[in-house]
């Protein structure tokens, strides 16, 4: 699932002053050498058409790499121990495995056919990938690395939340404008959830409480009881000046204290910042162009965007609510995830 | 979540008169389940839904034939217990359905005519159109010659009824967006076969004799649709200037090198199931049998009455692969789609062109808008 944010996010501490401090008594180019490894975070960026993954120092909001990666990158996601990066290659029919200290692919997953979004259990231990050519979501096991199984959901599964406690994970289906309710243990589904045109992404809220489906061509987000397995509120935008077709509804981001979303508007250029107990839109961020998904960094001190059509990412600082920096990336940015290395 | 036991059954006919074979272009000649198999795909989609819902869809291939009577066919129908239906038939023929359809209460999708007029004066009720109309295809291109700075245009027409629908569409774009014809010629059919051995010899001498002295253009723009020369035009002209209209740049709702907004999931399902390459009449059917598939969905009912009122109403989005939502045209029951501007190799642009200004949706940009209709539904 994108955005991605690591588990615990509060209390790593900031790596560093130490190392700097070496590094310094080794001469300037080291230092920059070593700072990079010192550097706290790092944001992977999926490009959908340049087939790479560009490498940002989150620190110095710029591209230090690009990595090239198999056909139409897509999902990208950290795994549980941050050892890999791993990244949907729908063309490719995998899911690439990119060591994050190397930067180089060292493995591919059984994804089935053109994996596109997919979800890790609270372990790490099992991965969950929607296939949009054949209506399946399909099990894998992270430690042996095989296939170990499949559910049959609706057309063009894309959208993939798992509950914050790892027993509910919820498919959407593109074409039939569904949310399902997969239980993880018996693999069945349990609940099928009608959500507006073309759901593409899920998210529970932190506690659980609440999950939220976007709706790209309905242009909402329904916010479901995930017990009740109801829609109890539906979030619509409207922006002056843009034709109701142009406010698409994407990638959702919800903070940790699960009091303010995201909602990445498409081609409305916008992403929508929403009181997420009251569902009440506060405010629109102008942001790149066609904007996709997002991520937090893990202190919530940044929200990265992808912008597909303008080929670039926004940071928007949090507190302040404003685009601070426009980082130019691949072709087609579509995901991002972030490390703290 | 539906809670009655046994599925609730859905049957849509499909009742299509075959479309003509005659084409310039060997792969122009439609398969013999154009359309058909669009709306197949389509029901095999509602059903994945379906299952979910307890609602489960089938399809009824009814042909009818030049002679037959489709009021026949389409009571036949209804004696099967059909209730919606996807008319892929000529505009004549599909009013005698539609009349003999309103006894039985029967709710049609015409997937196949273009013609203006179902949708003007000649609108029925009961008569949902999927399908644009020449007027949609004809703006959605002309809006690209306009913004292209391709304004000045030579037109030729073919000398039957339906090149002449699709040369009124063109003029009236032409108006509309700010495009002039330098000249306009009719290129009469006189007959003869559409396939001989060496036939490109004359072709290549005559073509450029026929375009031959025309004050300056900037495109020249073809109404064809009943393939008889315009696909001779690219490469022919005296003067070397593109083509557009029934050749060269065609506007059309799919193309089989349609790569957006999702749609490479759409052509490689179409393939997988039918061995073949989706065009436009099979995207226009699998779009009303998905309709049928949204709106019994939505409303939990099979009832064309509730079905029409949803697709009508302001809940009604459909996603098609075309980046924004397909919506319903209440005052004439017109799908308001964008339209896709194909080479024949590639998509080269998607209509409603940028700049476009409309108040309600700049899909009414395209085809003829709410305060020009001459519909009234009853």
């Amino acid at each position: 699932m994108i955005p991605t944010r690591p588990p615990s996010a509060s209390t790593l501490p900031l790596a560093g002053k130490g190392l700097i401090w070496r590094a310094s008594l080794l001469g300037a180019g080291l230092l920059v050498l070593i700072h990079a490894h010192a550097s706290a975070l790092t944001a992977y960026v999926s490009n959908e058409k340049s087939n790479s993954v560009s490498v940002i120092d989150v620190d110095k909001l710029a591209v230090v790499k690009t990595i090239k990666v198999g056909q139409r990158p897509r999902g990208i996601e950290l795994s549980k121990d941050g050892k890999f990066i791993l990244v949907a290659v729908g063309d490719d029919d995998t899911i690439q495995m990119i060591d994050s200290n190397t930067h180089e692919i060292v493995a591919t997953l059984p994804s089935g056919p053109d994996p596109e979004l997919f979800a890790q259990d609270p372990s790490g231990k099992i991965l969950y990938v929607a296939n949009e050519s054949d209506n399946t979501v399909t099990i894998i096991d992270m430690t042996t690395r095989a296939r170990i199984g499949e559910v049959q959901v609706g057309v063009e599964p894309e959208g993939m939340g798992l509950s914050p406690d790892g027993k509910i994970l919820v498919n959407t289906s593109e074409t039939t404008n569904m949310a399902h309710f997969i239980d993880t243990q018996t693999r069945q589904i349990v609940a099928n959830v009608l959500v507006d045109a073309r759901p593409r992404f899920a998210q529970f809220k932190p506690d659980g409480s609440e999950l939220w489906v976007s709706s790209e061509i309905g242009g909402t987000v329904s916010v479901i009881d995930p017990v009740k397995h109801e829609v109890t509120a539906k979030i619509a935008f409207e922006i002056p000046g843009l034709r109701k077709e142009a406010i698409q509804a994407v990638g959702i981001a919800i903070s940790n204290d699960g009091r303010t979303a995201f909602v990445a508007l498409g081609p409305a250029n916008r992403v929508a910042v929403i009181n997420a107990a009251t569902h009440a839109v506060e405010k629109y961020l102008l942001v790149g162009q066609r904007v996709w998904h997002m991520a937090f960094t893990p202190d919530e001190k940044y929200l990265l965007t992808t912008n597909g059509v303008s080929n670039d990412v926004s940071v928007i600082d949090v507190a302040s609510l404003k685009v601070i920096k426009t980082i130019q990336v691949g072709e087609l940015p579509w995901g991002v995830a972030i490390s703290r290395q | 979540m539906v809670a009655c036991a046994n599925a609730a059954e859905i049957r849509i006919g499909y009742l299509r008169q075959m479309q003509s074979k005659a084409h310039l272009s060997l792969i122009k000649i439609p398969a013999d389940d154009d359309g058909l198999a669009g709306a197949r795909l389509a029901i095999s989609d509602d059903n994945t839904t379906g299952k979910f819902l307890n609602q489960q869809f089938s399809l009824e291939d009814a042909r009818v034939g030049e002679g037959d009577d489709p009021a026949a066919a389409t009571l036949a129908l209804a004696e099967r217990g059909v209730a919606l239906v996807l008319a892929d038939l000529p505009a004549d023929a599909l009013l005698k359905a539609a009349a003999a359809g309103r006894t039985r209460d029967l709710l049609f999708f015409n997937v196949g005519a273009i013609d203006d007029r179902l949708r003007e004066e000649e609108c029925r009720g009961n008569v949902i159109h999927v399908a644009p109309t020449r007027s949609m295809l004809a703006d959605a291109l002309a809006q690209y010659l306009v913004w292209k700075q391709w304004r000045r245009w030579f037109l030729i027409v073919g000398s039957h009824p339906p090149d002449k629908l699709y040369a009124d569409a063109l003029r009236r774009s032409a108006k509309r967006f700010g495009a002039r014809l330098v000249q306009e010629k009719v290129f009469e059919d006189t007959g003869g076969a559409r396939r001989t051995d060496s036939g490109i010899a004359q072709i290549q001498r005559q073509l450029p004799v026929f375009t031959q002295g025309a004050p300056a253009y900037d495109v020249l723009v073809a109404a064809d649709e009943s393939e008889v020369f315009a696909s001779y035009l690219p490469y022919r002209t005296w003067d070397p200037r593109p083509v557009a209209g029934s050749a060269g740049l065609i506007a059309t709702t799919w193309d089989a090198a349609h790569d957006q907004w999702g749609a490479v999931q759409m052509q490689s399902r179409f393939m997988k199931m039918f061995g073949r390459r989706m065009g436009a009449r099979d995207m226009q059917a699998w779009t009303g049998v998905r309709m049928i598939g949204e709106s019994a969905s939505r409303t939990l009912s099979v009832d064309p009455r509730a079905l029409l009122d949803f697709l009508r109403g302001p809940e009604f989005a459909l996603a098609a692969f075309k980046g924004q939502r397909l919506t319903l045209r209440d005052w004439n029951l017109q799908l308001r789609q964008p339209i896709l501007l194909s080479d024949g190799t590639m998509v080269v642009s998607v209509s409603p062109q940028e700049g476009f200004m409309h108040q309600v949706s700049e899909l009414d940009t395209l085809g003829v808008d709410r305060p020009e209709t001459k519909c009234r539904l009853n």
